[in-house]
Protein backbone atom coordinates (compact mmCIF):
# COMPACT_ATOMS: atom_id res chain seq x y z
CA UNK A 1 0.00 0.00 0.00
CA UNK A 2 0.95 3.66 -0.38
CA UNK A 3 0.56 6.46 2.13
CA UNK A 4 1.31 10.17 2.22
CA UNK A 5 2.75 11.38 5.50
CA UNK A 6 2.54 14.98 6.61
CA UNK A 7 5.09 15.21 9.43
CA UNK A 8 6.00 18.05 11.78
CA UNK A 9 9.71 18.87 11.41
CA UNK A 10 11.41 21.14 13.90
CA UNK A 11 15.18 21.39 14.25
CA UNK A 12 15.19 22.37 17.93
CA UNK A 13 13.21 23.83 20.83
CA UNK A 14 13.65 27.45 19.75
CA UNK A 15 13.46 26.98 16.01
CA UNK A 16 10.34 27.52 13.96
CA UNK A 17 8.88 24.24 12.68
CA UNK A 18 6.85 23.29 9.62
CA UNK A 19 5.05 20.36 8.06
CA UNK A 20 6.88 18.29 5.46
CA UNK A 21 5.14 15.86 3.13
CA UNK A 22 6.59 12.44 2.32
CA UNK A 23 5.14 9.82 -0.01
CA UNK A 24 5.94 6.26 1.02
CA UNK A 25 5.33 3.43 -1.44
CA UNK A 26 5.63 -0.30 -0.72
CA UNK A 27 4.14 0.00 2.77
CA UNK A 28 3.36 -3.39 4.29
CA UNK A 29 -0.03 -3.52 6.02
CA UNK A 30 1.69 -5.51 8.79
CA UNK A 31 4.03 -2.64 9.67
CA UNK A 32 3.38 -0.57 12.75
CA UNK A 33 3.45 3.16 12.13
CA UNK A 34 6.83 3.29 13.91
CA UNK A 35 8.20 0.78 11.41
CA UNK A 36 6.87 3.00 8.64
CA UNK A 37 8.96 5.79 10.14
CA UNK A 38 11.99 3.45 10.27
CA UNK A 39 11.58 2.73 6.54
CA UNK A 40 11.07 6.40 5.73
CA UNK A 41 14.10 7.41 7.82
CA UNK A 42 16.34 4.85 6.06
CA UNK A 43 15.28 6.40 2.77
CA UNK A 44 15.78 9.97 4.01
CA UNK A 45 19.34 9.13 5.17
CA UNK A 46 20.18 7.79 1.70
CA UNK A 47 18.79 11.03 0.24
CA UNK A 48 20.96 13.13 2.62
CA UNK A 49 17.94 14.35 4.55
CA UNK A 50 18.19 14.27 8.35
CA UNK A 51 15.96 11.45 9.65
CA UNK A 52 12.81 12.29 11.61
CA UNK A 53 13.46 12.19 15.35
CA UNK A 54 10.77 10.24 17.24
CA UNK A 55 10.62 8.51 20.62
CA UNK A 56 10.24 4.73 20.82
CA UNK A 57 11.57 1.91 22.93
CA UNK A 58 9.73 -1.34 23.72
CA UNK A 59 7.36 -1.26 20.74
CA UNK A 60 4.88 -3.45 22.60
CA UNK A 61 2.76 -0.83 24.33
CA UNK A 62 4.29 -0.97 27.81
CA UNK A 63 7.08 1.60 27.98
CA UNK A 64 5.22 4.82 27.20
CA UNK A 65 7.97 6.23 24.98
CA UNK A 66 6.15 6.52 21.67
CA UNK A 67 4.14 9.68 21.40
CA UNK A 68 2.67 10.68 18.08
CA UNK A 69 -0.37 12.83 17.43
CA UNK A 70 -1.81 10.92 14.46
CA UNK A 71 -4.55 12.63 12.49
CA UNK A 72 -5.16 14.87 15.47
CA UNK A 73 -5.50 12.07 18.01
CA UNK A 74 -2.84 10.94 20.50
CA UNK A 75 -1.65 7.45 19.47
CA UNK A 76 -4.00 7.55 16.47
CA UNK A 77 -7.56 6.39 15.80
CA UNK A 78 -7.46 2.99 17.54
CA UNK A 79 -8.82 2.82 21.09
CA UNK A 80 -6.67 1.43 23.89
CA UNK A 81 -3.43 1.21 21.94
CA UNK A 82 -0.13 3.09 21.92
CA UNK A 83 1.43 4.44 18.69
CA UNK A 84 3.62 1.34 18.40
CA UNK A 85 0.54 -0.90 18.33
CA UNK A 86 -1.08 0.98 15.46
CA UNK A 87 -0.64 -1.00 12.26
CA UNK A 88 -0.81 0.27 8.71
CA UNK A 89 -3.70 -2.12 7.92
CA UNK A 90 -5.88 0.25 9.94
CA UNK A 91 -5.43 2.87 7.22
CA UNK A 92 -6.83 2.97 3.69
CA UNK A 93 -4.46 2.49 0.76
CA UNK A 94 -3.40 5.97 -0.35
CA UNK A 95 -4.26 7.49 3.04
CA UNK A 96 -2.99 10.91 4.04
CA UNK A 97 -1.69 10.73 7.60
CA UNK A 98 -0.77 13.80 9.62
CA UNK A 99 1.76 13.21 12.40
CA UNK A 100 2.58 15.83 15.03
CA UNK A 101 4.34 15.80 18.39
CA UNK A 102 2.41 16.01 21.68
CA UNK A 103 1.07 19.54 21.97
CA UNK A 104 1.29 20.97 25.48
CA UNK A 105 3.19 23.88 27.01
CA UNK A 106 4.57 21.58 29.72
CA UNK A 107 6.03 19.30 27.01
CA UNK A 108 8.42 21.51 24.99
CA UNK A 109 9.48 20.10 21.63
CA UNK A 110 13.08 18.85 21.59
CA UNK A 111 13.18 17.98 17.91
CA UNK A 112 10.63 16.89 15.28
CA UNK A 113 8.30 14.49 17.11
CA UNK A 114 10.28 14.28 20.38
CA UNK A 115 9.02 16.25 23.35
CA UNK A 116 10.47 16.71 26.83
CA UNK A 117 8.13 14.99 29.28
CA UNK A 118 10.23 15.58 32.39
CA UNK A 119 7.35 17.53 34.00
CA UNK A 120 5.91 14.04 34.61
CA UNK A 121 9.11 13.07 36.40
CA UNK A 122 8.73 16.08 38.69
CA UNK A 123 5.24 14.82 39.70
CA UNK A 124 6.57 11.32 40.42
CA UNK A 125 9.49 12.74 42.40
CA UNK A 126 7.00 14.70 44.52
CA UNK A 127 5.41 11.52 45.89
CA UNK A 128 4.90 8.71 43.37
CA UNK A 129 6.55 6.08 45.57
CA UNK A 130 6.26 4.37 48.93
CA UNK A 131 8.92 4.36 51.63
CA UNK A 132 9.62 0.87 52.96
CA UNK A 133 12.62 -0.76 54.59
CA UNK A 134 14.46 -3.05 52.23
CA UNK A 135 15.33 -6.60 53.18
CA UNK A 136 13.40 -9.83 53.09
CA UNK A 137 10.00 -9.36 51.50
CA UNK A 138 7.15 -9.98 53.99
CA UNK A 139 4.86 -12.93 53.41
CA UNK A 140 2.44 -12.08 50.61
CA UNK A 141 -0.60 -13.10 52.69
CA UNK A 142 0.34 -10.99 55.70
CA UNK A 143 -1.57 -7.94 54.46
CA UNK A 144 -4.94 -8.94 53.05
CA UNK A 145 -6.23 -6.79 50.19
CA UNK A 146 -9.82 -7.19 48.95
CA UNK A 147 -9.96 -8.35 45.33
CA UNK A 148 -11.94 -5.27 44.23
CA UNK A 149 -9.30 -3.00 45.73
CA UNK A 150 -6.33 -4.77 44.18
CA UNK A 151 -8.11 -4.85 40.80
CA UNK A 152 -8.78 -1.10 40.97
CA UNK A 153 -5.21 -0.38 42.03
CA UNK A 154 -3.96 -2.48 39.12
CA UNK A 155 -6.21 -0.58 36.70
CA UNK A 156 -4.54 2.67 37.83
CA UNK A 157 -1.08 1.09 37.81
CA UNK A 158 -1.53 0.27 34.11
CA UNK A 159 -0.52 3.89 33.34
CA UNK A 160 2.61 3.89 31.18
CA UNK A 161 3.17 7.65 31.57
CA UNK A 162 3.10 8.40 27.84
CA UNK A 163 1.37 11.77 28.13
CA UNK A 164 -1.48 11.09 25.70
CA UNK A 165 -3.92 12.38 28.36
CA UNK A 166 -2.15 15.75 28.41
CA UNK A 167 -1.92 15.90 24.62
CA UNK A 168 -5.63 15.12 24.26
CA UNK A 169 -6.77 17.66 26.84
CA UNK A 170 -7.86 21.12 25.60
CA UNK A 171 -6.39 22.51 28.85
CA UNK A 172 -3.19 20.42 28.70
CA UNK A 173 -4.12 19.10 32.13
CA UNK A 174 -2.32 16.12 33.66
CA UNK A 175 -5.08 15.02 36.02
CA UNK A 176 -5.46 11.51 34.58
CA UNK A 177 -1.72 10.77 34.75
CA UNK A 178 -1.38 12.18 38.26
CA UNK A 179 -4.53 10.45 39.50
CA UNK A 180 -3.36 7.08 38.14
CA UNK A 181 0.10 7.44 39.68
CA UNK A 182 -1.40 8.65 42.98
CA UNK A 183 -4.32 6.28 43.39
CA UNK A 184 -2.54 3.02 42.61
CA UNK A 185 -0.60 3.72 45.81
CA UNK A 186 -3.37 5.43 47.81
CA UNK A 187 -5.74 2.50 47.31
CA UNK A 188 -3.41 -0.11 48.78
CA UNK A 189 -2.44 -0.67 52.43
CA UNK A 190 1.23 -0.09 51.60
CA UNK A 191 0.41 3.41 50.38
CA UNK A 192 -1.43 4.53 53.53
CA UNK A 193 1.41 5.91 55.73
CA UNK A 194 2.31 8.60 53.17
CA UNK A 195 -1.14 8.97 51.62
CA UNK A 196 -2.01 12.54 52.61
CA UNK A 197 1.43 14.08 52.16
CA UNK A 198 1.79 12.30 48.82
CA UNK A 199 -1.59 13.56 47.63
CA UNK A 200 -0.86 17.22 48.39
CA UNK A 201 2.70 17.05 47.05
CA UNK A 202 1.79 15.40 43.74
CA UNK A 203 -1.29 17.54 43.07
CA UNK A 204 0.56 20.76 43.91
CA UNK A 205 3.49 19.76 41.67
CA UNK A 206 1.04 18.93 38.85
CA UNK A 207 -0.53 22.39 39.20
CA UNK A 208 2.91 23.99 38.75
CA UNK A 209 3.26 22.57 35.26
CA UNK A 210 -0.11 21.75 33.76
CA UNK A 211 -3.51 23.27 33.09
CA UNK A 212 -6.61 22.51 35.09
CA UNK A 213 -9.18 19.77 34.58
CA UNK A 214 -12.61 20.79 33.38
CA UNK A 215 -13.97 17.27 32.93
CA UNK A 216 -13.83 17.05 29.14
CA UNK A 217 -12.97 13.36 29.34
CA UNK A 218 -10.70 13.49 26.28
CA UNK A 219 -7.91 11.95 28.38
CA UNK A 220 -9.82 8.74 29.02
CA UNK A 221 -10.66 8.42 25.30
CA UNK A 222 -7.00 8.87 24.33
CA UNK A 223 -5.42 6.72 27.05
CA UNK A 224 -3.72 3.64 25.54
CA UNK A 225 -4.43 1.82 28.79
CA UNK A 226 -8.07 3.02 28.94
CA UNK A 227 -7.66 4.38 32.46
CA UNK A 228 -10.96 5.71 33.80
CA UNK A 229 -11.44 9.35 34.81
CA UNK A 230 -13.02 7.91 37.96
CA UNK A 231 -9.47 8.05 39.32
CA UNK A 232 -9.55 11.84 38.96
CA UNK A 233 -12.59 11.87 41.26
CA UNK A 234 -10.68 9.70 43.76
CA UNK A 235 -7.72 12.08 43.56
CA UNK A 236 -9.94 15.12 44.15
CA UNK A 237 -11.54 13.36 47.12
CA UNK A 238 -8.13 12.54 48.57
CA UNK A 239 -6.89 16.10 48.00
CA UNK A 240 -9.79 17.63 49.93
CA UNK A 241 -9.43 15.06 52.71
CA UNK A 242 -5.67 15.67 52.83
CA UNK A 243 -6.20 19.37 53.45
CA UNK A 244 -8.48 18.54 56.34
CA UNK A 245 -6.17 15.88 57.79
CA UNK A 246 -3.14 18.07 57.66
CA UNK A 247 -4.88 20.97 59.38
CA UNK A 248 -5.73 18.66 62.25
CA UNK A 249 -2.23 17.25 62.47
CA UNK A 250 -0.60 20.69 62.30
CA UNK A 251 -1.62 21.39 65.93
CA UNK A 252 0.26 18.30 67.09
CA UNK A 253 3.67 19.11 65.61
CA UNK B 1 27.07 4.00 8.59
CA UNK B 2 25.90 7.44 7.55
CA UNK B 3 25.24 10.09 10.20
CA UNK B 4 23.62 13.35 9.18
CA UNK B 5 23.29 16.52 11.25
CA UNK B 6 25.66 17.47 14.05
CA UNK B 7 26.16 17.08 17.77
CA UNK B 8 24.74 20.50 18.60
CA UNK B 9 21.14 19.32 18.99
CA UNK B 10 19.28 16.05 19.58
CA UNK B 11 20.67 13.58 17.04
CA UNK B 12 19.34 10.03 17.27
CA UNK B 13 21.56 8.77 14.40
CA UNK B 14 24.63 9.99 16.27
CA UNK B 15 23.41 8.22 19.44
CA UNK B 16 23.04 4.98 17.45
CA UNK B 17 26.48 5.39 15.87
CA UNK B 18 27.98 5.85 19.34
CA UNK B 19 26.31 2.66 20.51
CA UNK B 20 27.57 0.69 17.48
CA UNK B 21 31.09 1.96 18.19
CA UNK B 22 30.76 0.84 21.82
CA UNK B 23 29.71 -2.65 20.73
CA UNK B 24 32.68 -2.91 18.37
CA UNK B 25 35.11 -1.78 21.06
CA UNK B 26 33.59 -4.15 23.59
CA UNK B 27 33.62 -7.04 21.09
CA UNK B 28 37.26 -6.36 20.30
CA UNK B 29 38.17 -6.32 23.98
CA UNK B 30 36.39 -9.63 24.61
CA UNK B 31 38.31 -11.27 21.77
CA UNK B 32 41.55 -9.74 23.02
CA UNK B 33 40.91 -11.14 26.50
CA UNK B 34 39.97 -14.56 25.09
CA UNK B 35 43.17 -14.71 23.03
CA UNK B 36 45.22 -13.69 26.05
CA UNK B 37 43.77 -16.41 28.26
CA UNK B 38 45.76 -19.50 27.23
CA UNK B 39 43.43 -22.10 28.70
CA UNK B 40 39.85 -23.36 28.53
CA UNK B 41 37.63 -22.52 31.47
CA UNK B 42 33.84 -22.71 31.70
CA UNK B 43 32.24 -20.95 28.78
CA UNK B 44 35.69 -19.97 27.47
CA UNK B 45 36.73 -22.98 25.39
CA UNK B 46 39.74 -23.04 23.06
CA UNK B 47 40.33 -26.13 20.92
CA UNK B 48 44.09 -26.00 21.53
CA UNK B 49 43.46 -26.27 25.28
CA UNK B 50 41.49 -29.46 25.82
CA UNK B 51 41.99 -32.83 27.45
CA UNK B 52 42.27 -36.00 25.41
CA UNK B 53 38.56 -36.51 26.06
CA UNK B 54 37.68 -33.08 24.65
CA UNK B 55 37.02 -31.45 28.05
CA UNK B 56 38.12 -27.96 29.05
CA UNK B 57 41.78 -27.89 30.11
CA UNK B 58 42.47 -25.18 32.68
CA UNK B 59 45.80 -23.57 33.45
CA UNK B 60 45.42 -22.54 37.07
CA UNK B 61 49.10 -21.71 37.50
CA UNK B 62 48.92 -18.82 35.04
CA UNK B 63 45.26 -17.84 34.77
CA UNK B 64 43.51 -18.24 38.12
CA UNK B 65 42.51 -14.59 38.08
CA UNK B 66 39.77 -12.27 36.92
CA UNK B 67 40.95 -9.87 34.24
CA UNK B 68 40.01 -6.19 34.29
CA UNK B 69 41.13 -4.20 31.27
CA UNK B 70 41.79 -0.51 31.73
CA UNK B 71 41.47 1.97 28.90
CA UNK B 72 44.98 3.30 28.37
CA UNK B 73 44.15 6.03 25.87
CA UNK B 74 44.72 3.59 23.02
CA UNK B 75 41.79 1.24 22.31
CA UNK B 76 44.10 -1.42 20.88
CA UNK B 77 46.43 -1.50 23.91
CA UNK B 78 44.43 -1.76 27.15
CA UNK B 79 46.23 -2.34 30.45
CA UNK B 80 45.61 -5.66 32.21
CA UNK B 81 44.78 -5.73 35.91
CA UNK B 82 44.62 -9.13 37.61
CA UNK B 83 42.42 -9.97 40.54
CA UNK B 84 43.62 -13.32 41.87
CA UNK B 85 41.01 -15.93 42.70
CA UNK B 86 41.50 -17.14 46.27
CA UNK B 87 39.72 -20.26 47.39
CA UNK B 88 39.27 -20.66 51.14
CA UNK B 89 36.31 -22.89 52.01
CA UNK B 90 36.23 -24.92 48.81
CA UNK B 91 39.45 -25.73 46.99
CA UNK B 92 39.86 -25.49 43.26
CA UNK B 93 39.19 -28.82 41.56
CA UNK B 94 38.60 -30.28 38.13
CA UNK B 95 34.95 -30.99 37.61
CA UNK B 96 33.85 -34.10 35.77
CA UNK B 97 30.39 -34.64 34.38
CA UNK B 98 31.04 -38.32 33.78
Amino acid sequence: MKVTLKVWRQQGPDVRGAFETYDVDDVSPDMSILELFDVLNDRLIVDDVEPIAFDHDCREGICGSCSMMINGRPHGPELGTATCQLHMRKFEDGAHITVEPWRARAFPILKDLCVDRSAFDRIIEAGGYITAPTGTAPDANLILVPKEVSDTAMDAAACIGCGACVAACPNSAAQLFTAAKLEHLNLLPQGQPERWGRTVAMVDEMERWFGSCTNHGECEAACPKEISIDFIALMNRDYIRAQFKQRRLASQT
Amino acid sequence: MKVLGDGESLNQSLEKAGRVEDFFEFGELMVRDALHREESCGGHFRVEHQTEEGEALRNDDDFAYVAAWEYSGDVSAPTLHKEDLEFEAVQLAQRSYK
